[in-house]
């Protein structure tokens, strides 16, 4: 198994290889998290920064159980409590960062390129937890191995990705490390939040979400952010939820072997009917699952195995 | 003191000269231009200090008609004095500065702030453009008479887009009792916010907010409209899209008063420079795409875009060092321009006289500049020397002004200035020290 990154900053340049080393190590790590005593020492003395620049509590929290399951040191900065609020820059902060000689920053960043700028400026590797709208690669890792667990394999499938696709970090990673394994994507979508020149990224398009789910033998809900209401992209909560939301009226076409997937939080009822997130169809409690072995991978593979190369 | 330059190619397009020339220089004006002598009279001018110009490109002084000194207001970007260090090291005589100052240039006190600074550095020529609406807020008119009469050549909210309609059409109107250009900085802020960078497959994949090319030319469609009514003289800054060029293209058809300019990284680089976050090609409007690209250099080749200006924004690493999202927007200029231009003709794309023609000919025309753009007997002697053959790296700590954002770094260039004159001053001058001077 060859991984010699120092960063992991997006999907994008990863090889098929790279991914499935990281899928692979992640499936042997989940096991630990089903064991009495959830901890192995393999990272012990390791200090991970958690780095959050906007709130996220489920991805933070993922990764903080990560590290701990791994045995090392976690520490925690969030905005409120970091210096950002005071006006200090980014570079100010990465350099205080640095100067505790931390092994991983785990960076979450509401503007896209943010990891990609600390990297260049300080030595620890840098862990991408989502910037702006660029990249959420963890959660495409985590998106990749519950679909390969629950398909048996990734190539060749049709993946449906149904939501606000233009503002989707989750959504860029998704179809990058999708058409990277081999499989197919269509985006679905309310043509305000479809951005143009997706067709670059070599995805299908619809606006019909009904020919989406059809198709689909994985369906990919996106969380619709609410406040887009006030951008113009949609007239109406309830009319967003009547023609893009995934009801059971939608999924009467679906394919009886699909499965449903979503980031989360959900907005219950706006994108995703009730009955159908705790449905037979749903793996969202997997997908978080699968989150924390994700994670634990890459901290393990950034850290623990050899680094023969620095390099990005 | 007195000067023969001697044996140069003179290439002055405003009066259709290349040709091989001697250019005699006394009290600042131009004495005479005489064509190379088989033989020299080594007696007649004896009094006449030489600089041996054989090899070498003599043209009008350059004038850059787009540049932001930042002064008053943003030193620690740039200063009058850093600015026009720069420009006169770029080849450039003359630079008209844009408005943008804090305070803004809207009033007589500011202009002549300008002016005074200007005649301090006694280097390049510095004419400033007045605002087209107090502190460039777009909400009502400048008083134009005053700046006119305190030394403002053209209106302009650069960095800024009017975006009233009816503002700028009272603008044409009430620039034309003097004499005035509007300068029109074009962009739909409803169609171009948030964005930071083309809208386009670059921005699809970097999860960046696009500005479509829409922002610019449906601007650049009003303006025209406007112009058409207005008949007052209208000049497009910083073209940088397909449709912008046609738009501008069909304008002048029609016959109307429109000028266009664009800068270099508009025909040298495309979106593509942004991938990386890269903030250096951060700028406004942004890099477009190869076919936007294409378009501008065919445009600058049939005459429709008549200018090659800089642009030089001068940003701090403060500014530039940070997330793209939060970048200042805009690059360096006065110290690439020249060389970048000759690029096009070292790709065929221009001719020489016609590459010089978008930096001295075609300024001076649209700001009206008494004595700049050509070179002729009595007339004073502003002038550059070029060597088409330098062969150079572009190294952004060379760089006179006082800010190094640029994405030109580190780019092999042929052909650059190396003396560069202003009234018959040598202001600038990186010629072999074998040449005496
Ligand atoms: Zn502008």
């Amino acid at each position: 198994m060859k991984f010699n990154r120092h960063h992991l900053l997006g999907i994008k340049g990863l090889t098929r290889e790279e991914i499935e080393t990281i899928l692979t190590t992640a499936e042997s790590l989940k096991e630990i998290s089903f064991r009495d005593i959830k901890k192995v020492p393999t990272l012990r003395g390791k200090t991970v920064v958690n780095f959050f620049h906007e709130p996220s509590t489920r991805t933070r929290t993922s990764f903080e159980i990560a590290a701990k399951r791994l045995s090392a040191d976690t520490v925690g900065l969030s905005s409120s409590t970091s210096s950002l609020v005071k006006g200090e820059t980014l570079t100010d902060t990465a350099r205080n960062l640095e100067a505790m000689n931390p092994d991983v920053i785990v960076i979450r960043h509401s503007m896209a390129g943010a990891p990609h700028l600390l990297s260049r400026m300080i030595k620890p590797s840098i862990i991408n937890a989502g910037d702006g709208m660029h990249e959420h690669p963890t959660q495409a890792l985590l998106d990749l191995m519950t679909i390969r667990e629950k398909k048996g394999r990734i190539e060749g499938q049709q993946i449906a990705i149904i939501g606000d696709i233009a503002h989707s970090r989750v959504a860029r990673s998704n179809i990058i490390g999708l058409k990277t394994m081999g499989a197919q994507v269509m985006v679905a979508g309310p043509p305000t939040m479809i951005p143009p020149f997706i067709d670059s990224m070599g995805v299908g398009v619809t606006y019909r979400i009904e020919e989406a789910v059809a198709w689909a033998d994985v369906i990919m809900m996106l969380r619709v952010q609410l406040e887009r209401q006030k951008q113009m992209l949609f007239p109406s909560l309830r009319e967003y939820s009547r023609f893009f939301g995934l009801n059971p009226e939608a999924m009467k076409k679906a394919k009886r072997d699909v499965i449903i997937m979503h980031p989360g939080p959900i907005n219950r009822g706006v994108e995703l009917h009730p009955e159908l997130a705790d449905g037979p169809y749903s793996v969202i409690l997997d997908q978080v699952t699968n989150g924390v072995a994700i994670r634990m991978a890459l901290l393990y593979l950034l850290l623990g195995g050899k680094k023969s190369e620095m390099a990005d | 003191m007195k000067w023969l330059i001697r044996g140069g190619r003179v290439i002055d397009p405003q009066n259709q000269v290349d040709d091989l020339m001697d250019i005699y220089i006394h009290q600042g004006k131009i004495l005479d231009l005489q064509p190379v002598p088989p033989k020299r009279n080594a007696t007649t001018f004896s009094d006449f200090r030489v600089i041996p110009a054989e090899g070498l490109v003599i043209t009008p002084g350059l004038i850059d008609m787009h540049t932001h000194l930042r002064e008053p207001g943003y030193e620690y970007k740039e200063t009058i004095l850093t600015g026009t260090q720069a420009a006169v090291a770029g080849g450039f005589t003359a630079v008209a500065c844009m408005a943008n100052t804090l305070p803004v240039n809207d009033t007589q006190a500011v202009t002549e702030y300008i002016l005074h600074k200007a005649r301090e550095a006694r280097l390049a020529r510095v004419f400033p453009i007045g605002a087209i609406s107090p502190g460039l807020k777009g909400e009502a008119l400048a008083e134009y008479g005053e700046l006119k009469n305190a030394g403002v050549v053209a209106l302009s909210d650069d960095g800024h887009p009017v975006m009233n309609s009816q503002l700028m059409r009272r603008a044409m109107e009430y620039a034309r009792a003097f004499e005035l250009p509007i300068i029109s900085h074009c962009e739909d802020l409803f169609l171009s916010r948030p964005g930071v960078m083309h809208e386009g497959p670059t921005s699809t994949w970097l999860g960046l907010h696009g500005i479509p090319s829409a922002a610019e030319e449906t601007m650049v469609y009003r303006d025209i409209q406007i112009c058409q009514m207005t008949q007052n003289p209208l000049h497009i800054a910083h073209v940088s899209t397909a449709a912008s060029v046609q738009l501008v293209r069909d304008a002048k058809k029609k016959g109307l008063p429109v000028s266009a300019e664009t800068a270099p990284h508009y025909f040298s680089l495309t979106e593509e420079a942004v991938i990386g976050f890269d903030t250096q090609a951060k700028m406004n409007p942004p890099l477009r795409t190869k076919e936007d690209l294409w378009a501008v250099q065919k445009g600058l080749k049939d005459g429709t875009i008549d200018v090659i200006a800089s642009d030089h924004a001068p940003h701090s690493p403060l500014e530039k060092e940070v997330e793209f999202d939060l970048a200042a927007m805009g690059i360096v200029g006065l110290e690439t321009t020249l060389p970048l231009t000759l690029n096009l003709m070292h790709l065929g794309i221009l001719t020489f006289p016609q590459a010089i023609a978008k930096l001295t000919q075609g300024p001076a025309r649209i700001l009206k500049l008494n004595g700049f753009g050509g070179l002729q007997r009595s007339g004073p002697a502003h002038l550059t020397i070029i060597d088409p053959e330098l062969e150079f790296q572009v190294d952004i700590h060379s760089f006179r002004s006082k800010s190094k954002n640029s994405p030109f770094h580190g780019w092999k260039l042929k052909g650059q200035a190396v003396l560069t004159m202003v009234e018959g001053r040598i202001v600038y001058n990186q010629m072999a020290p074998t040449s005496d001077l």
